[in-house]
């Protein structure tokens, strides 16, 4: 069957998507960019860094993941349910995809002293991960409020030798820890590689880790045409704090008639003001360095999300889920802190397997009434890591509720 | 001509004051901005307090965060503008993140900024890659945009950024953010000297700047200093901020009387 294919080229030359994107830094970060773009558009066409690549993404993450059929979950349902096992990546999620092609970047650039922020530690833990594993300096900002409901990942980075900053600015969390890294980087911008988290940041980042990442979408297309001999699924899920995991799933689906669902964090619901849906509820403006959606109030100042999930947690999203939700080719939902939870432990029970807080978000997508699936359709979702990390945060909730 | 090209025009040591607007109280800005320029500040920068200053450091990212509990917005900068320009003719440049400026709407902030009699903006996150229409509109309503330059900014674009900027450019001191300190007087040598040759304007430099000394010395080689985290530092917890202010600004222009 011949598949109709739009074309999507995106972004620009200057790393706008429409309006979004860019680069809104110090001109101090300007010569970094430029050079990072550089040596990254250089490197994606030569075999010999693809070839490094793909071996590591073999023989050090384990790749490819599976796609697997979760049956209960699909009988209960009366759909097809397929997971992109993404959790069962070395460190627990998609975020080694980016370190990886970020450190070789590093590693191409000479720049040995590595820095990253995290929410919910999955990057922080990755970039640790491929920093010892290539003896770089590695420097992790995190803050604090994350450094307390994520110990786990604090106590694996530091096993792997990273140093890891407290952030006790703002709101404590992945925003602040962003603001020092980029601080960091502009101070230390000679000798440092930043690597980022997610699709989100100045230009060249957020399409680096886009493509990084679309290693997801790209095994997936092949898998599910030899696992269901159909030429594509109905409908792509996944969970959005930067964009990182979703943009991986859904970018080579793109050009094709799939539909697509990025599910934001509702924390305590979409009308309170506790919650990080920024597409659902922000507006235009610039946070660390792109034209985006963001939440802030009348001010202009940025205002503080709220979300169960640390790496949900998130004021900002990367500049391209904006341009996709304008241009209404992904639509954009949300789930509560509490169908997180009532999901984290529905996947648990039915699949044996513990998601993260994060992709439970996009699990209790498939669970909201008018999530438009029909009976029988292929749904494929992108189990973006594993729960390990979450445990205790989960417990203390538990405890909460049925007190 | 706008202030700030006619005090560019003059050959003599210039200090630019910066302020950040709301801190330490919300109603302390015409007080100190005042001061300073009674003091012998030529010029003053006063900053629009932003949840998230990238380009600062602990100092100025503090009295940001303060004039914002403070209750500062942009709207109450522009009131209190007003009251400062009925009082003064030295130049003024409002320096603000892009996030807040673009709440506000672009054009209308600088046509505000027009008819209050801010004669000069600086958006330490707006690159000359992102400045184009920044400038135009900017240069449309007789307002000096002070774009940035770098110690890593090429040759090339440190020309390119002074054309378009037309009237003067900032350069930042050292690679880094504001409160870091000042790299070897050689090294800042050469960097000052690589901007005066490739540089179409009067050029002022900042971050970093704490001393007489300093300000002496960087107005041999530039044509102005910008004083920020020093001075804030100087009236944080101060109960008597406006004194603090005003003998500091006298030391840095060398007046101890
Ligand atoms: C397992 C997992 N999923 C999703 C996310 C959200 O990030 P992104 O939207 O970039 O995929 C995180 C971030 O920490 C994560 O750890």
């Amino acid at each position: 069957m011949e598949l109709t294919k739009r074309d999507y080229d995106l972004p620009d030359s200057k790393g706008h998507f429409a309006e979004f994107g860019g680069r809104f830094v110090p001109e101090t970060l300007i010569p970094a960019l430029d050079s990072l773009e550089e040596h990254y558009l250089a490197a994606k066409e030569n075999k010999l860094f693809n070839n490094e690549l793909n071996q590591l993404l073999k023989y050090y993450c384990g790749r490819e993941t599976p796609l697997y059929k979760a049956e209960e979950i699909s009988k209960e349902l009366g759909f097809n349910l397929w997971l992109k096992r993404e959790d069962l990546n070395h460190t627990g999620a998609h975020k080694i995809n980016n370190a990886l092609g970020q450190i070789l970047l590093a590693k191409k650039m000479g720049k040995k002293r590595i820095i990253a922020e995290t929410g919910a530690g999955q990057h922080g833990v990755a970039t640790a991960a491929v920093a010892a594993k290539f003896g770089f300096e590695c420097i992790v900002y995190m803050g604090e409020e994350d450094i307390e409901r994520q110990k786990l990942n604090v106590f694996r980075m530091n096993l792997m030798g990273a140093e890891i900053r407290p952030v006790s600015s703002g709101s404590k969390t992945l925003k602040d820890a962003t603001n020092e890294a980029i601080r960091d980087w502009v101070s230390n911008v000679e000798n440092t590689f930043y690597i980022i988290g997610s699709s989100v940041g100045p230009h060249p980042y957020p399409m680096l880790v886009r493509d990084f990442q679309s290693v997801i979408g790209k095994e997936t297309i092949i898998q599910f045409k030899e696992l269901t001999g159909l030429p594509l699924p109905d409908k792509l899920i996944a969970c959005v704090g930067g964009g990182s995991n979703a943009l991986g799933l859904f970018y080579p689906f793109l050009p094709y008639d799939v539909e697509i669902i990025g599910v934001e964090a509702g924390g305590k619901g979409v009308n309170t003001t506790q919650h990080a849906a920024t597409l659902t509820k922000g507006e235009f403006g610039v946070l660390h360095g792109a034209a985006s959606m963001m939440l802030q109030n009348e001010d202009g100042q940025v205002t503080l999300p709220h979300s169960i999930s640390a790496g949900l947690d998130y004021p900002g999203i990367g500049p391209e889920h904006s341009y996709l939700s304008k241009s209404k080719r992904v639509k954009y939902k949300t789930a509560t802190d509490d169908e997180a939870l009532d999901a984290f432990k529905w996947m648990s029970e039915k699949e044996g397997i513990i998601p993260a807080l994060e992709t439970a978000h996009a699990i209790a997508y498939l669970k909201q009434k008018d999530n438009g699936i029909s009976k029988n359709e292929h749904v494929i979702l992108n189990l973006s890591g594993r729960g390990d990390k979450d445990v205790s945060t989960v417990e203390q909730s538990m405890k909460k509720k049925y007190e | 001509m706008n202030r700030i090209q006619k005090l560019f025009t003059e050959k003599r040591e210039k200090l630019i004051v910066y302020l950040t607007a709301g801190y330490p109280k919300l109603n302390s800005t015409k007080d100190l901005v005042l001061s300073a320029i009674d003091s012998g500040a030529d010029m003053i920068e006063l900053g629009i307090p932003f949840s998230d200053p990238q380009a600062d450091g602990p100092v100025i990212q503090y009295s940001n965060e303060k004039a914002i509990k403070n209750g500062i917005n942009l709207g109450i900068i522009f009131d209190q503008l007003e009251k400062i320009r009925q009082e003064t003719s030295k130049p003024i440049a409002l320096m603000g993140y892009y996030n807040q400026i673009l709440k506000w709407g672009l054009n209308t902030f600088i046509s505000d900024c027009k008819s209050l009699g801010v004669d000069g903006i600086t958006i330490p996150d707006l690159p000359l890659c992102e400045a184009n229409e920044f400038c135009k509109l900017s240069k449309s309503m007789n307002i000096s945009p002070i774009l940035l330059v770098a110690p890593n900014t090429s040759n090339e674009n440190i020309t390119k950024i002074s054309k378009k900027a037309a009237d003067l450019i900032y350069a930042v001191s050292i690679i880094g953010i504001t409160g870091n300190d000042l790299s070897s007087r050689t090294e800042l040598k050469t960097y000052l000297s690589r901007i005066r040759k490739y540089s179409s304007t009067p050029f002022m430099v900042g971050f970093g700047i704490r001393s007489h000394n300093d300000v002496k010395w960087f107005n041999e080689y530039s044509d102005g200093a910008v004083v920020g985290s020093a001075i804030i530092e100087k009236i944080k917890n101060k109960n008597d901020y406006i004194n603090s202010a005003r003998s500091f600004v006298k030391k840095l222009k060398g007046n101890h009387g």
